[in-house]
């Protein structure tokens, strides 16, 4: 029989501070926070008497005051005098939308770039390996100032599209009717809403749920009984049939804008002009390159014994890459697609090279111009930034974590 | 035997057939081309779709280099001379070159300064990159940040020979100091070198001619060398601040690792574009009341602060891909934690990190271009701001973001198809 | 001296960029460099020549104020700011005085604390257009998309003109004069917005000029000057006297060519004072007897700077309008050198 004896009792001796490990880690981390301490005093003591010497103070209160300029893309209402918070916030919503449209088409881009690029087609993969080296190596802000002066030059001017004073014919009409593409924007069709026509988008929306409740019973069905059912034609009719049935039972509620030549562009319909069109196919050709090469490396992770076997089953090539390949692919994929979006996101900010109004451009370009007020519009930039950043990337991780394989 | 068949068949062959060769569709680049290009409706349509593409980039651009111009003064002699026919006018790259690569301050007869340092660089990262060559090659890497300098900024020799002997003052400090315990090496190296600047600082005072280069304010650098200065300063600034932050974020202690954490986030949740507005409008009230820093070097703290963060996390995804047993088989050896981190675990993590490293230094050298949008008049800087504003070469896009890209696509390619390589050369150690 | 010395062992002496004591004058005269924010490049205004040294109409009023104080026109150091870099770089030391397209404000002058020493050019925001698209007026650009170039008011006036109109336009907003150009001539807008002076040395830049006409409103009043601190009189006095020896000396005729001999003494007192052969002007800036001479040897006086910058001779090819002297029916108007 033993007895645990305790530990000599030693008394603390202030030497055991440097010496000791179980103490020495609270004398950095005291040391560390003392320091930060110290830094933080020495740089908000230099920011005061700084102030104080130029007479400025720091103070949000601008931020209610109208901010006299207008903006073009406009998400929600807005007027030159709203004010710069509602500013601010148009410009963080136009970035969303451009992040989150750049997200979509560069993930797009990236997968077909990157599969083609292990095509066995010679001509094909040879593209696509200069399409990513080429983009991957020049800087963004040079693609977005390329891209934007091929669309001032290179898209027809709107001026072929007016009507000429003399009563003839324009040079070019609108496509089909119904859009044109311009070097003001490209004009598309816009859907208007009748009364209940908020009834029929509820249902299609609806039908999206549907579709992937439909989906998640089929794949149930294969692993619990070993049947396939069809998808593909159901998931469509999931999909159409009740919004078509809802817009015909509600008596056509939806209604189209076309648009129509004023007197020096297009009035109605929507009009995704240049510097968003530019900005966006910038982001997403640009990082589809990165996508690309996190895709290929992806399904390169994948050994070649996997879709052997699939094959020794019986598999279909289709089934292999749907059931098979992409499954084990996805997990190498998702991480670093999580730090792509983010960086479409951090990019958009780039904005500000081409006058699309985002954040940078209002907040932390107008704004900050006309008020003078630097440092608050800085931080206040920073935060917004910040907050997108966490958010997808929480976002994202959770996603990441539902799909990661469960290691038992 | 063939005496007998001799008699009861007419002809018997002696030898083998030779081989006949495979027919026609299926040799040689026939059938490379069938079997790679037109394997199938699916291939055939993309190979078709490649070669239309193909053919309408070498339309649209053939012409253009064709008639381009070269040897003009202006874009107007230039319209003279193509007379609409989409010919490039590259005299505003022959006019202007020096300008795109240097800046338009830098004094022209002064050239070969930063070109000598930018070549000498290539012999100062070499031994970095390539570890079969001979180690003492480090010797110049350790030297070549002084020298370099020395050869762009100028000034007195004195400066950075004094700057360069208090490290070495302070390295031999730490190896004296260091068997006592790896702080106190830390804190006597620091001290050392502190006292040899102090003490060089009034030999550097009395004698500010000698040996000196005609000095050239950082204002005055530009073009291309700036996006250099940036890009290699900032890199080369980060790794030690990126590795002393990703094992503050693995580190037990939570205040540190909380700082690093929270550092390391926000750095990485908000744009460069962000931290540059920083530097250009906000860093300057931080700092004590009665002295400025220049632009640049705002822009380099900045910045390094920015890359050290993404190295840190590429550090960090060093650190996790070592097994768990390499700081187990450390510990057991007795050693304490820095001699492990300096020793054992530091290494290999490098070793692993090096191609994710390298691919955060092309993304950085390529975002130095963003430090245009603050008004300095690097590489895109000065094409968006003097050249394409001046009475002579407004409205000449083309030519000179086609000239921008391809130096930006050489060095970064370069750089990559070095990580590939390496990339390769490390794998071959799992498989 | 000490700090300095050991900064230069950190190897930092050629970035740090000196230290900017209470008095600007004294720091100016210490660093014997006078540190001058000017645009990225407006034709005219401001922008390095093919052998990279800053020429134009705002450059010539830094290069007298280094003559006056330092007595060398070349002792200039530019820095390009741009709209949202110049206010920080002057409030924060960075540069001495502003002589950028910078239009005197209320808000400007009283809240963000700087003092606007006199105005060197009288400019109003206009609008161009192509001819071919048969506008003569601003209040037919209903519907239109107009390029802006950020930086100055200019956003602010064109919404204020157009809601004060009730009419509708698209703006498209560009951050510098090269580009908004570009967009413009490709007919990616329909008008270009800035100050009426850099419209017309834009377009002079144009590969057909005539085919582009300037409105005749003029929505605002944009009198551009050069600003300094807001609190250092002293410094501010020598940069307004320095822009109004300028000007005084076009009126009384003082000249590049001539101002040595009139140096010898004439019969007019004020020329004399502006000279420094009579009286003690210059003491009283701080500065000596021969600063405005100087200053005025530089680049000539206010008229030949303008007429070798953007004067009709120019490319640029502005009339003086409001730029001219009061004698001749303009806006200069110096107060006395007495």
């Amino acid at each position: 029989m033993t007895i645990a004896t305790d530990p000599p009792k030693e008394s603390f001796r202030l030497s055991m501070l440097i010496n000791d490990t179980r103490y020495r880690s609270y004398t950095f981390q005291a040391i560390a926070l003392l320091a930060l301490i110290v830094f933080f005093s020495i740089l908000g003591n230099n920011l005061a008497q700084n102030l104080a010497a130029a007479g400025l103070n720091i103070s949000y209160e601008f931020l209610g005051d109208p901010a006299g300029y207008d903006i073009n893309q406009q998400p929600i209402p807005y007027d030159s005098q709203s004010t710069h918070m509602r500013a601010s916030i148009v410009g963080a919503l136009n970035t969303l939308i451009v992040a989150f449209l750049a997200c979509v088409t560069a993930t797009i881009f990236g997968v077909i770039a990157g599969v083609l690029r292990l095509s066995n087609n010679w001509i094909i993969s040879k593209l696509m390996s200069i399409y990513v080296e080429i983009f991957r190596n020049i800087p963004v802000l040079i693609w977005l100032i390329i891209i934007f002066t091929i669309t001032a030059n290179v898209f027809a001017p709107i001026a072929e599209f007016r009507l000429p004073r003399d009563g003839s014919d324009p040079e070019r009409t609108l496509i089909f009717g119904m859009m044109a593409f311009t070097n003001q924007g490209v004009f598309i069709p816009k859907l208007t809403l009748g009364d209940s026509g908020a009834f029929v988008i509820y249902a299609f929306l609806a039908s999206i749920l549907g579709v992937f409740g439909y989906r998640g019973y089929a794949r149930k069905k294969l692993f619990d009984e070993g049947k396939t059912i069809p998808v593909l034609l159901p998931s469509l009719a999931i999909l159409i049939v009740p919004a078509v049935l809802m817009y015909f039972a509600l008596g056509r509620p939806l209604g189209v804008d076309l648009p129509e030549m004023g007197r020096f562009r297009f009035e109605g319909g929507l009009q995704l002009r240049t510097s968003f069109i530019a900005l966006w196919f910038a982001l997403s050709i640009y990082t589809g390159a990165f996508i690309a090469e996190n895709v290929r490396a992806g399904i390169l992770a994948v050994s070649k014994g996997q879709s052997e076997a699939a094959a020794a089953l019986g598999l279909r090539s289709g089934r292999i890459m749907n059931l098979v390949i992409l499954p084990q692919a996805l997990r190498v994929i998702i991480p670093p697609l999580i730090s792509q979006y983010l960086n479409i996101t951090k990019n958009s900010s780039l904005a500000i090279a081409v006058g699309y109004m985002d954040l940078t451009g209002t907040l932390g370009g107008i704004t900050l111009n006309q008020t003078g007020r630097a440092i608050e519009s800085v931080l206040l930039l920073m935060l917004f930034y910040l907050t997108f950043s966490l958010t997808i990337s929480a976002l994202m991780n959770v996603y990441n974590n539902s799909i990661k394989l469960k290691e038992r | 035997m063939s005496d007998t068949h001799s008699h009861s068949v007419a002809f018997v062959r002696h030898d083998q057939i030779p081989a006949a060769p495979p027919p026609a569709g299926e040799t040689g680049p026939l059938k490379w081309v069938r079997e790679n290009l037109f394997s199938g409706p699916f291939n055939t349509v993309m190979t078709l779709l490649g070669l239309y593409i193909i053919y309408s980039l070498v339309v649209g651009i053939f012409p253009w280099i064709a008639n381009s111009v070269w040897g003009t003064e202006n874009i107007r002699e230039c319209r003279e001379i193509t007379q609409g026919n989409g010919g490039a006018c590259f005299s505003v790259i022959e006019q202007r070159w020096q300008q795109l690569l240097f800046g338009f301050e830098y004094p022209s007869t002064q050239y070969w300064r930063p070109t000598t340092a930018f070549v000498l660089l290539f012999v100062a990262v070499a031994p970095v990159l390539f570890l079969n060559l001979p180690r003492i090659l480090l010797v110049f890497t350790g030297l070549y940040p002084f020298l370099a300098y020395w050869l762009i900024w100028g000034g007195t020799i004195l400066i950075p020979i004094s700057a360069a002997l208090g490290f070495v003052v302070g390295y031999f400090a730490f190896k004296r100091l260091e068997h006592n315990s790896f702080a106190t090496g830390l804190f006597g190296a620091v001290a050392a070198a502190v006292l040899t600047w102090w003490v060089t600082g009034f030999l550097v005072g009395a004698a500010p001619g000698l040996i000196a280069l005609p000095e050239v304010a950082s204002r005055n650098m530009g073009g291309f060398m700036l996006n250099m200065i940036l890009g290699t300063i900032c890199v080369s600034l980060s790794l030690p601040i990126g590795i002393a932050l990703a094992l503050g974020r693995q580190s037990h202690m939570p205040i540190i690792k909380w700082i690093c954490v929270v550092f390391i986030e926000f750095i990485r949740g908000v744009p460069l574009i962000t931290l540059l507005f920083v530097a250009n409008v906000v860093l300057a009230y931080f700092f004590p009341p009665e002295t400025s820093l220049d632009l640049i070097l705002r822009v380099i703290i900045m910045i390094t602060m920015f890359s050290s963060a993404y190295i840190a996390e590429v550090i960090r995804g060093g650190l996790a891909a070592l097994p768990r047993g390499q700081y187990e088989a450390a510990d057991s050896l007795g050693l304490d934690y820095a001699q492990a981190t300096r020793l054992i675990i530091m290494p290999q993590a490098l070793k692993i990190s090096i191609p994710g490293i390298v691919n955060v230094a092309v993304g950085l050298f390529k975002d130095t271009t963003l430090v245009s949008v603050i008004s300095m008049f690097d590489l895109v800087g000065m094409i968006r701001g003097p050249i394409l504003s001046s009475t002579d070469w407004a409205g000449v896009y083309w030519e000179l973001w086609a000239f921008a890209a391809a130096l930006f696509f050489v060095v970064c390619y370069g750089i990559s198809q070095y990580s590939q390589w390496l990339e390769r050369k490390l794998q071959t150690g799992h498989r | 001296m000490k700090k300095s010395v050991f900064l230069g062992a950190l190897t930092v002496a050629g970035l740090s960029a000196g230290v900017a004591a209470a008095g600007t004058l004294d720091d100016v005269k210490a660093r014997d460099m006078l540190n001058c924010g000017v645009t990225t490049g407006v034709p005219g205004f401001a922008e390095p020549d093919a052998n990279g040294v800053w020429q134009g109409f705002d450059v010539a009023v830094c290069r007298a104020v280094a003559a006056a104080v330092l007595g060398d026109s070349t002792k200039v150091q530019f820095v390009p700011t741009t709209g949202k870099t110049r206010f920080t770089a002057l409030a924060s030391g960075e540069i001495d005085m502003l002589a950028r397209n910078t239009t005197w404000t209320f808000s400007r002058d009283v809240d963000l604390k700087f003092e606007f020493v006199g105005i060197n050019y009288y400019d109003g925001q206009g609008f161009m257009v192509p001819s071919a698209l048969g506008v003569s007026s601003a209040k037919d650009l209903d519907g239109a998309t107009v390029c802006i170039q950020t930086g100055t008011t200019t956003e602010l006036n064109l919404a204020d003109f157009f809601r004060a109109n009730n009419i509708s336009y698209e703006p498209v907003p560009i951050e510098t004069g090269a580009e908004a150009v570009q967009q413009y001539l490709a007919g990616a807008c329909d008008v270009y917005t800035t100050d009426a002076s850099a419209l017309a040395a834009q377009r002079a830049n144009f590969e057909a000029p005539a085919d582009h006409v300037l409105l005749p409103e003029i929505v605002s009043k944009e009198p551009l000057g050069p600003l300094v601190r807001h609190g250092d009189h002293e410094w501010g006095d020598v940069v307004r006297w320095t822009l109004n020896a300028l000007i005084t000396a076009e009126e009384l005729g003082v000249t590049s060519v001539n101002a040595e001999e009139l140096a010898g003494g004439t019969d007019n007192p004020e020329v004399n004072r502006l000279l420094g052969t009579e009286g003690t002007l210059g003491e009283m800036l701080g500065l000596d007897a021969e600063w405005a001479k100087r200053a005025v040897m530089t680049g000539g006086n206010y008229g030949e700077i303008f007429s070798t910058n953007i004067g009709e001779e120019t490319p640029i090819g502005l009339a003086r309008g409001l730029n001219a002297q009061w004698t001749e029916g303009g806006l200069l108007y110096s107060p006395p050198f007495r």
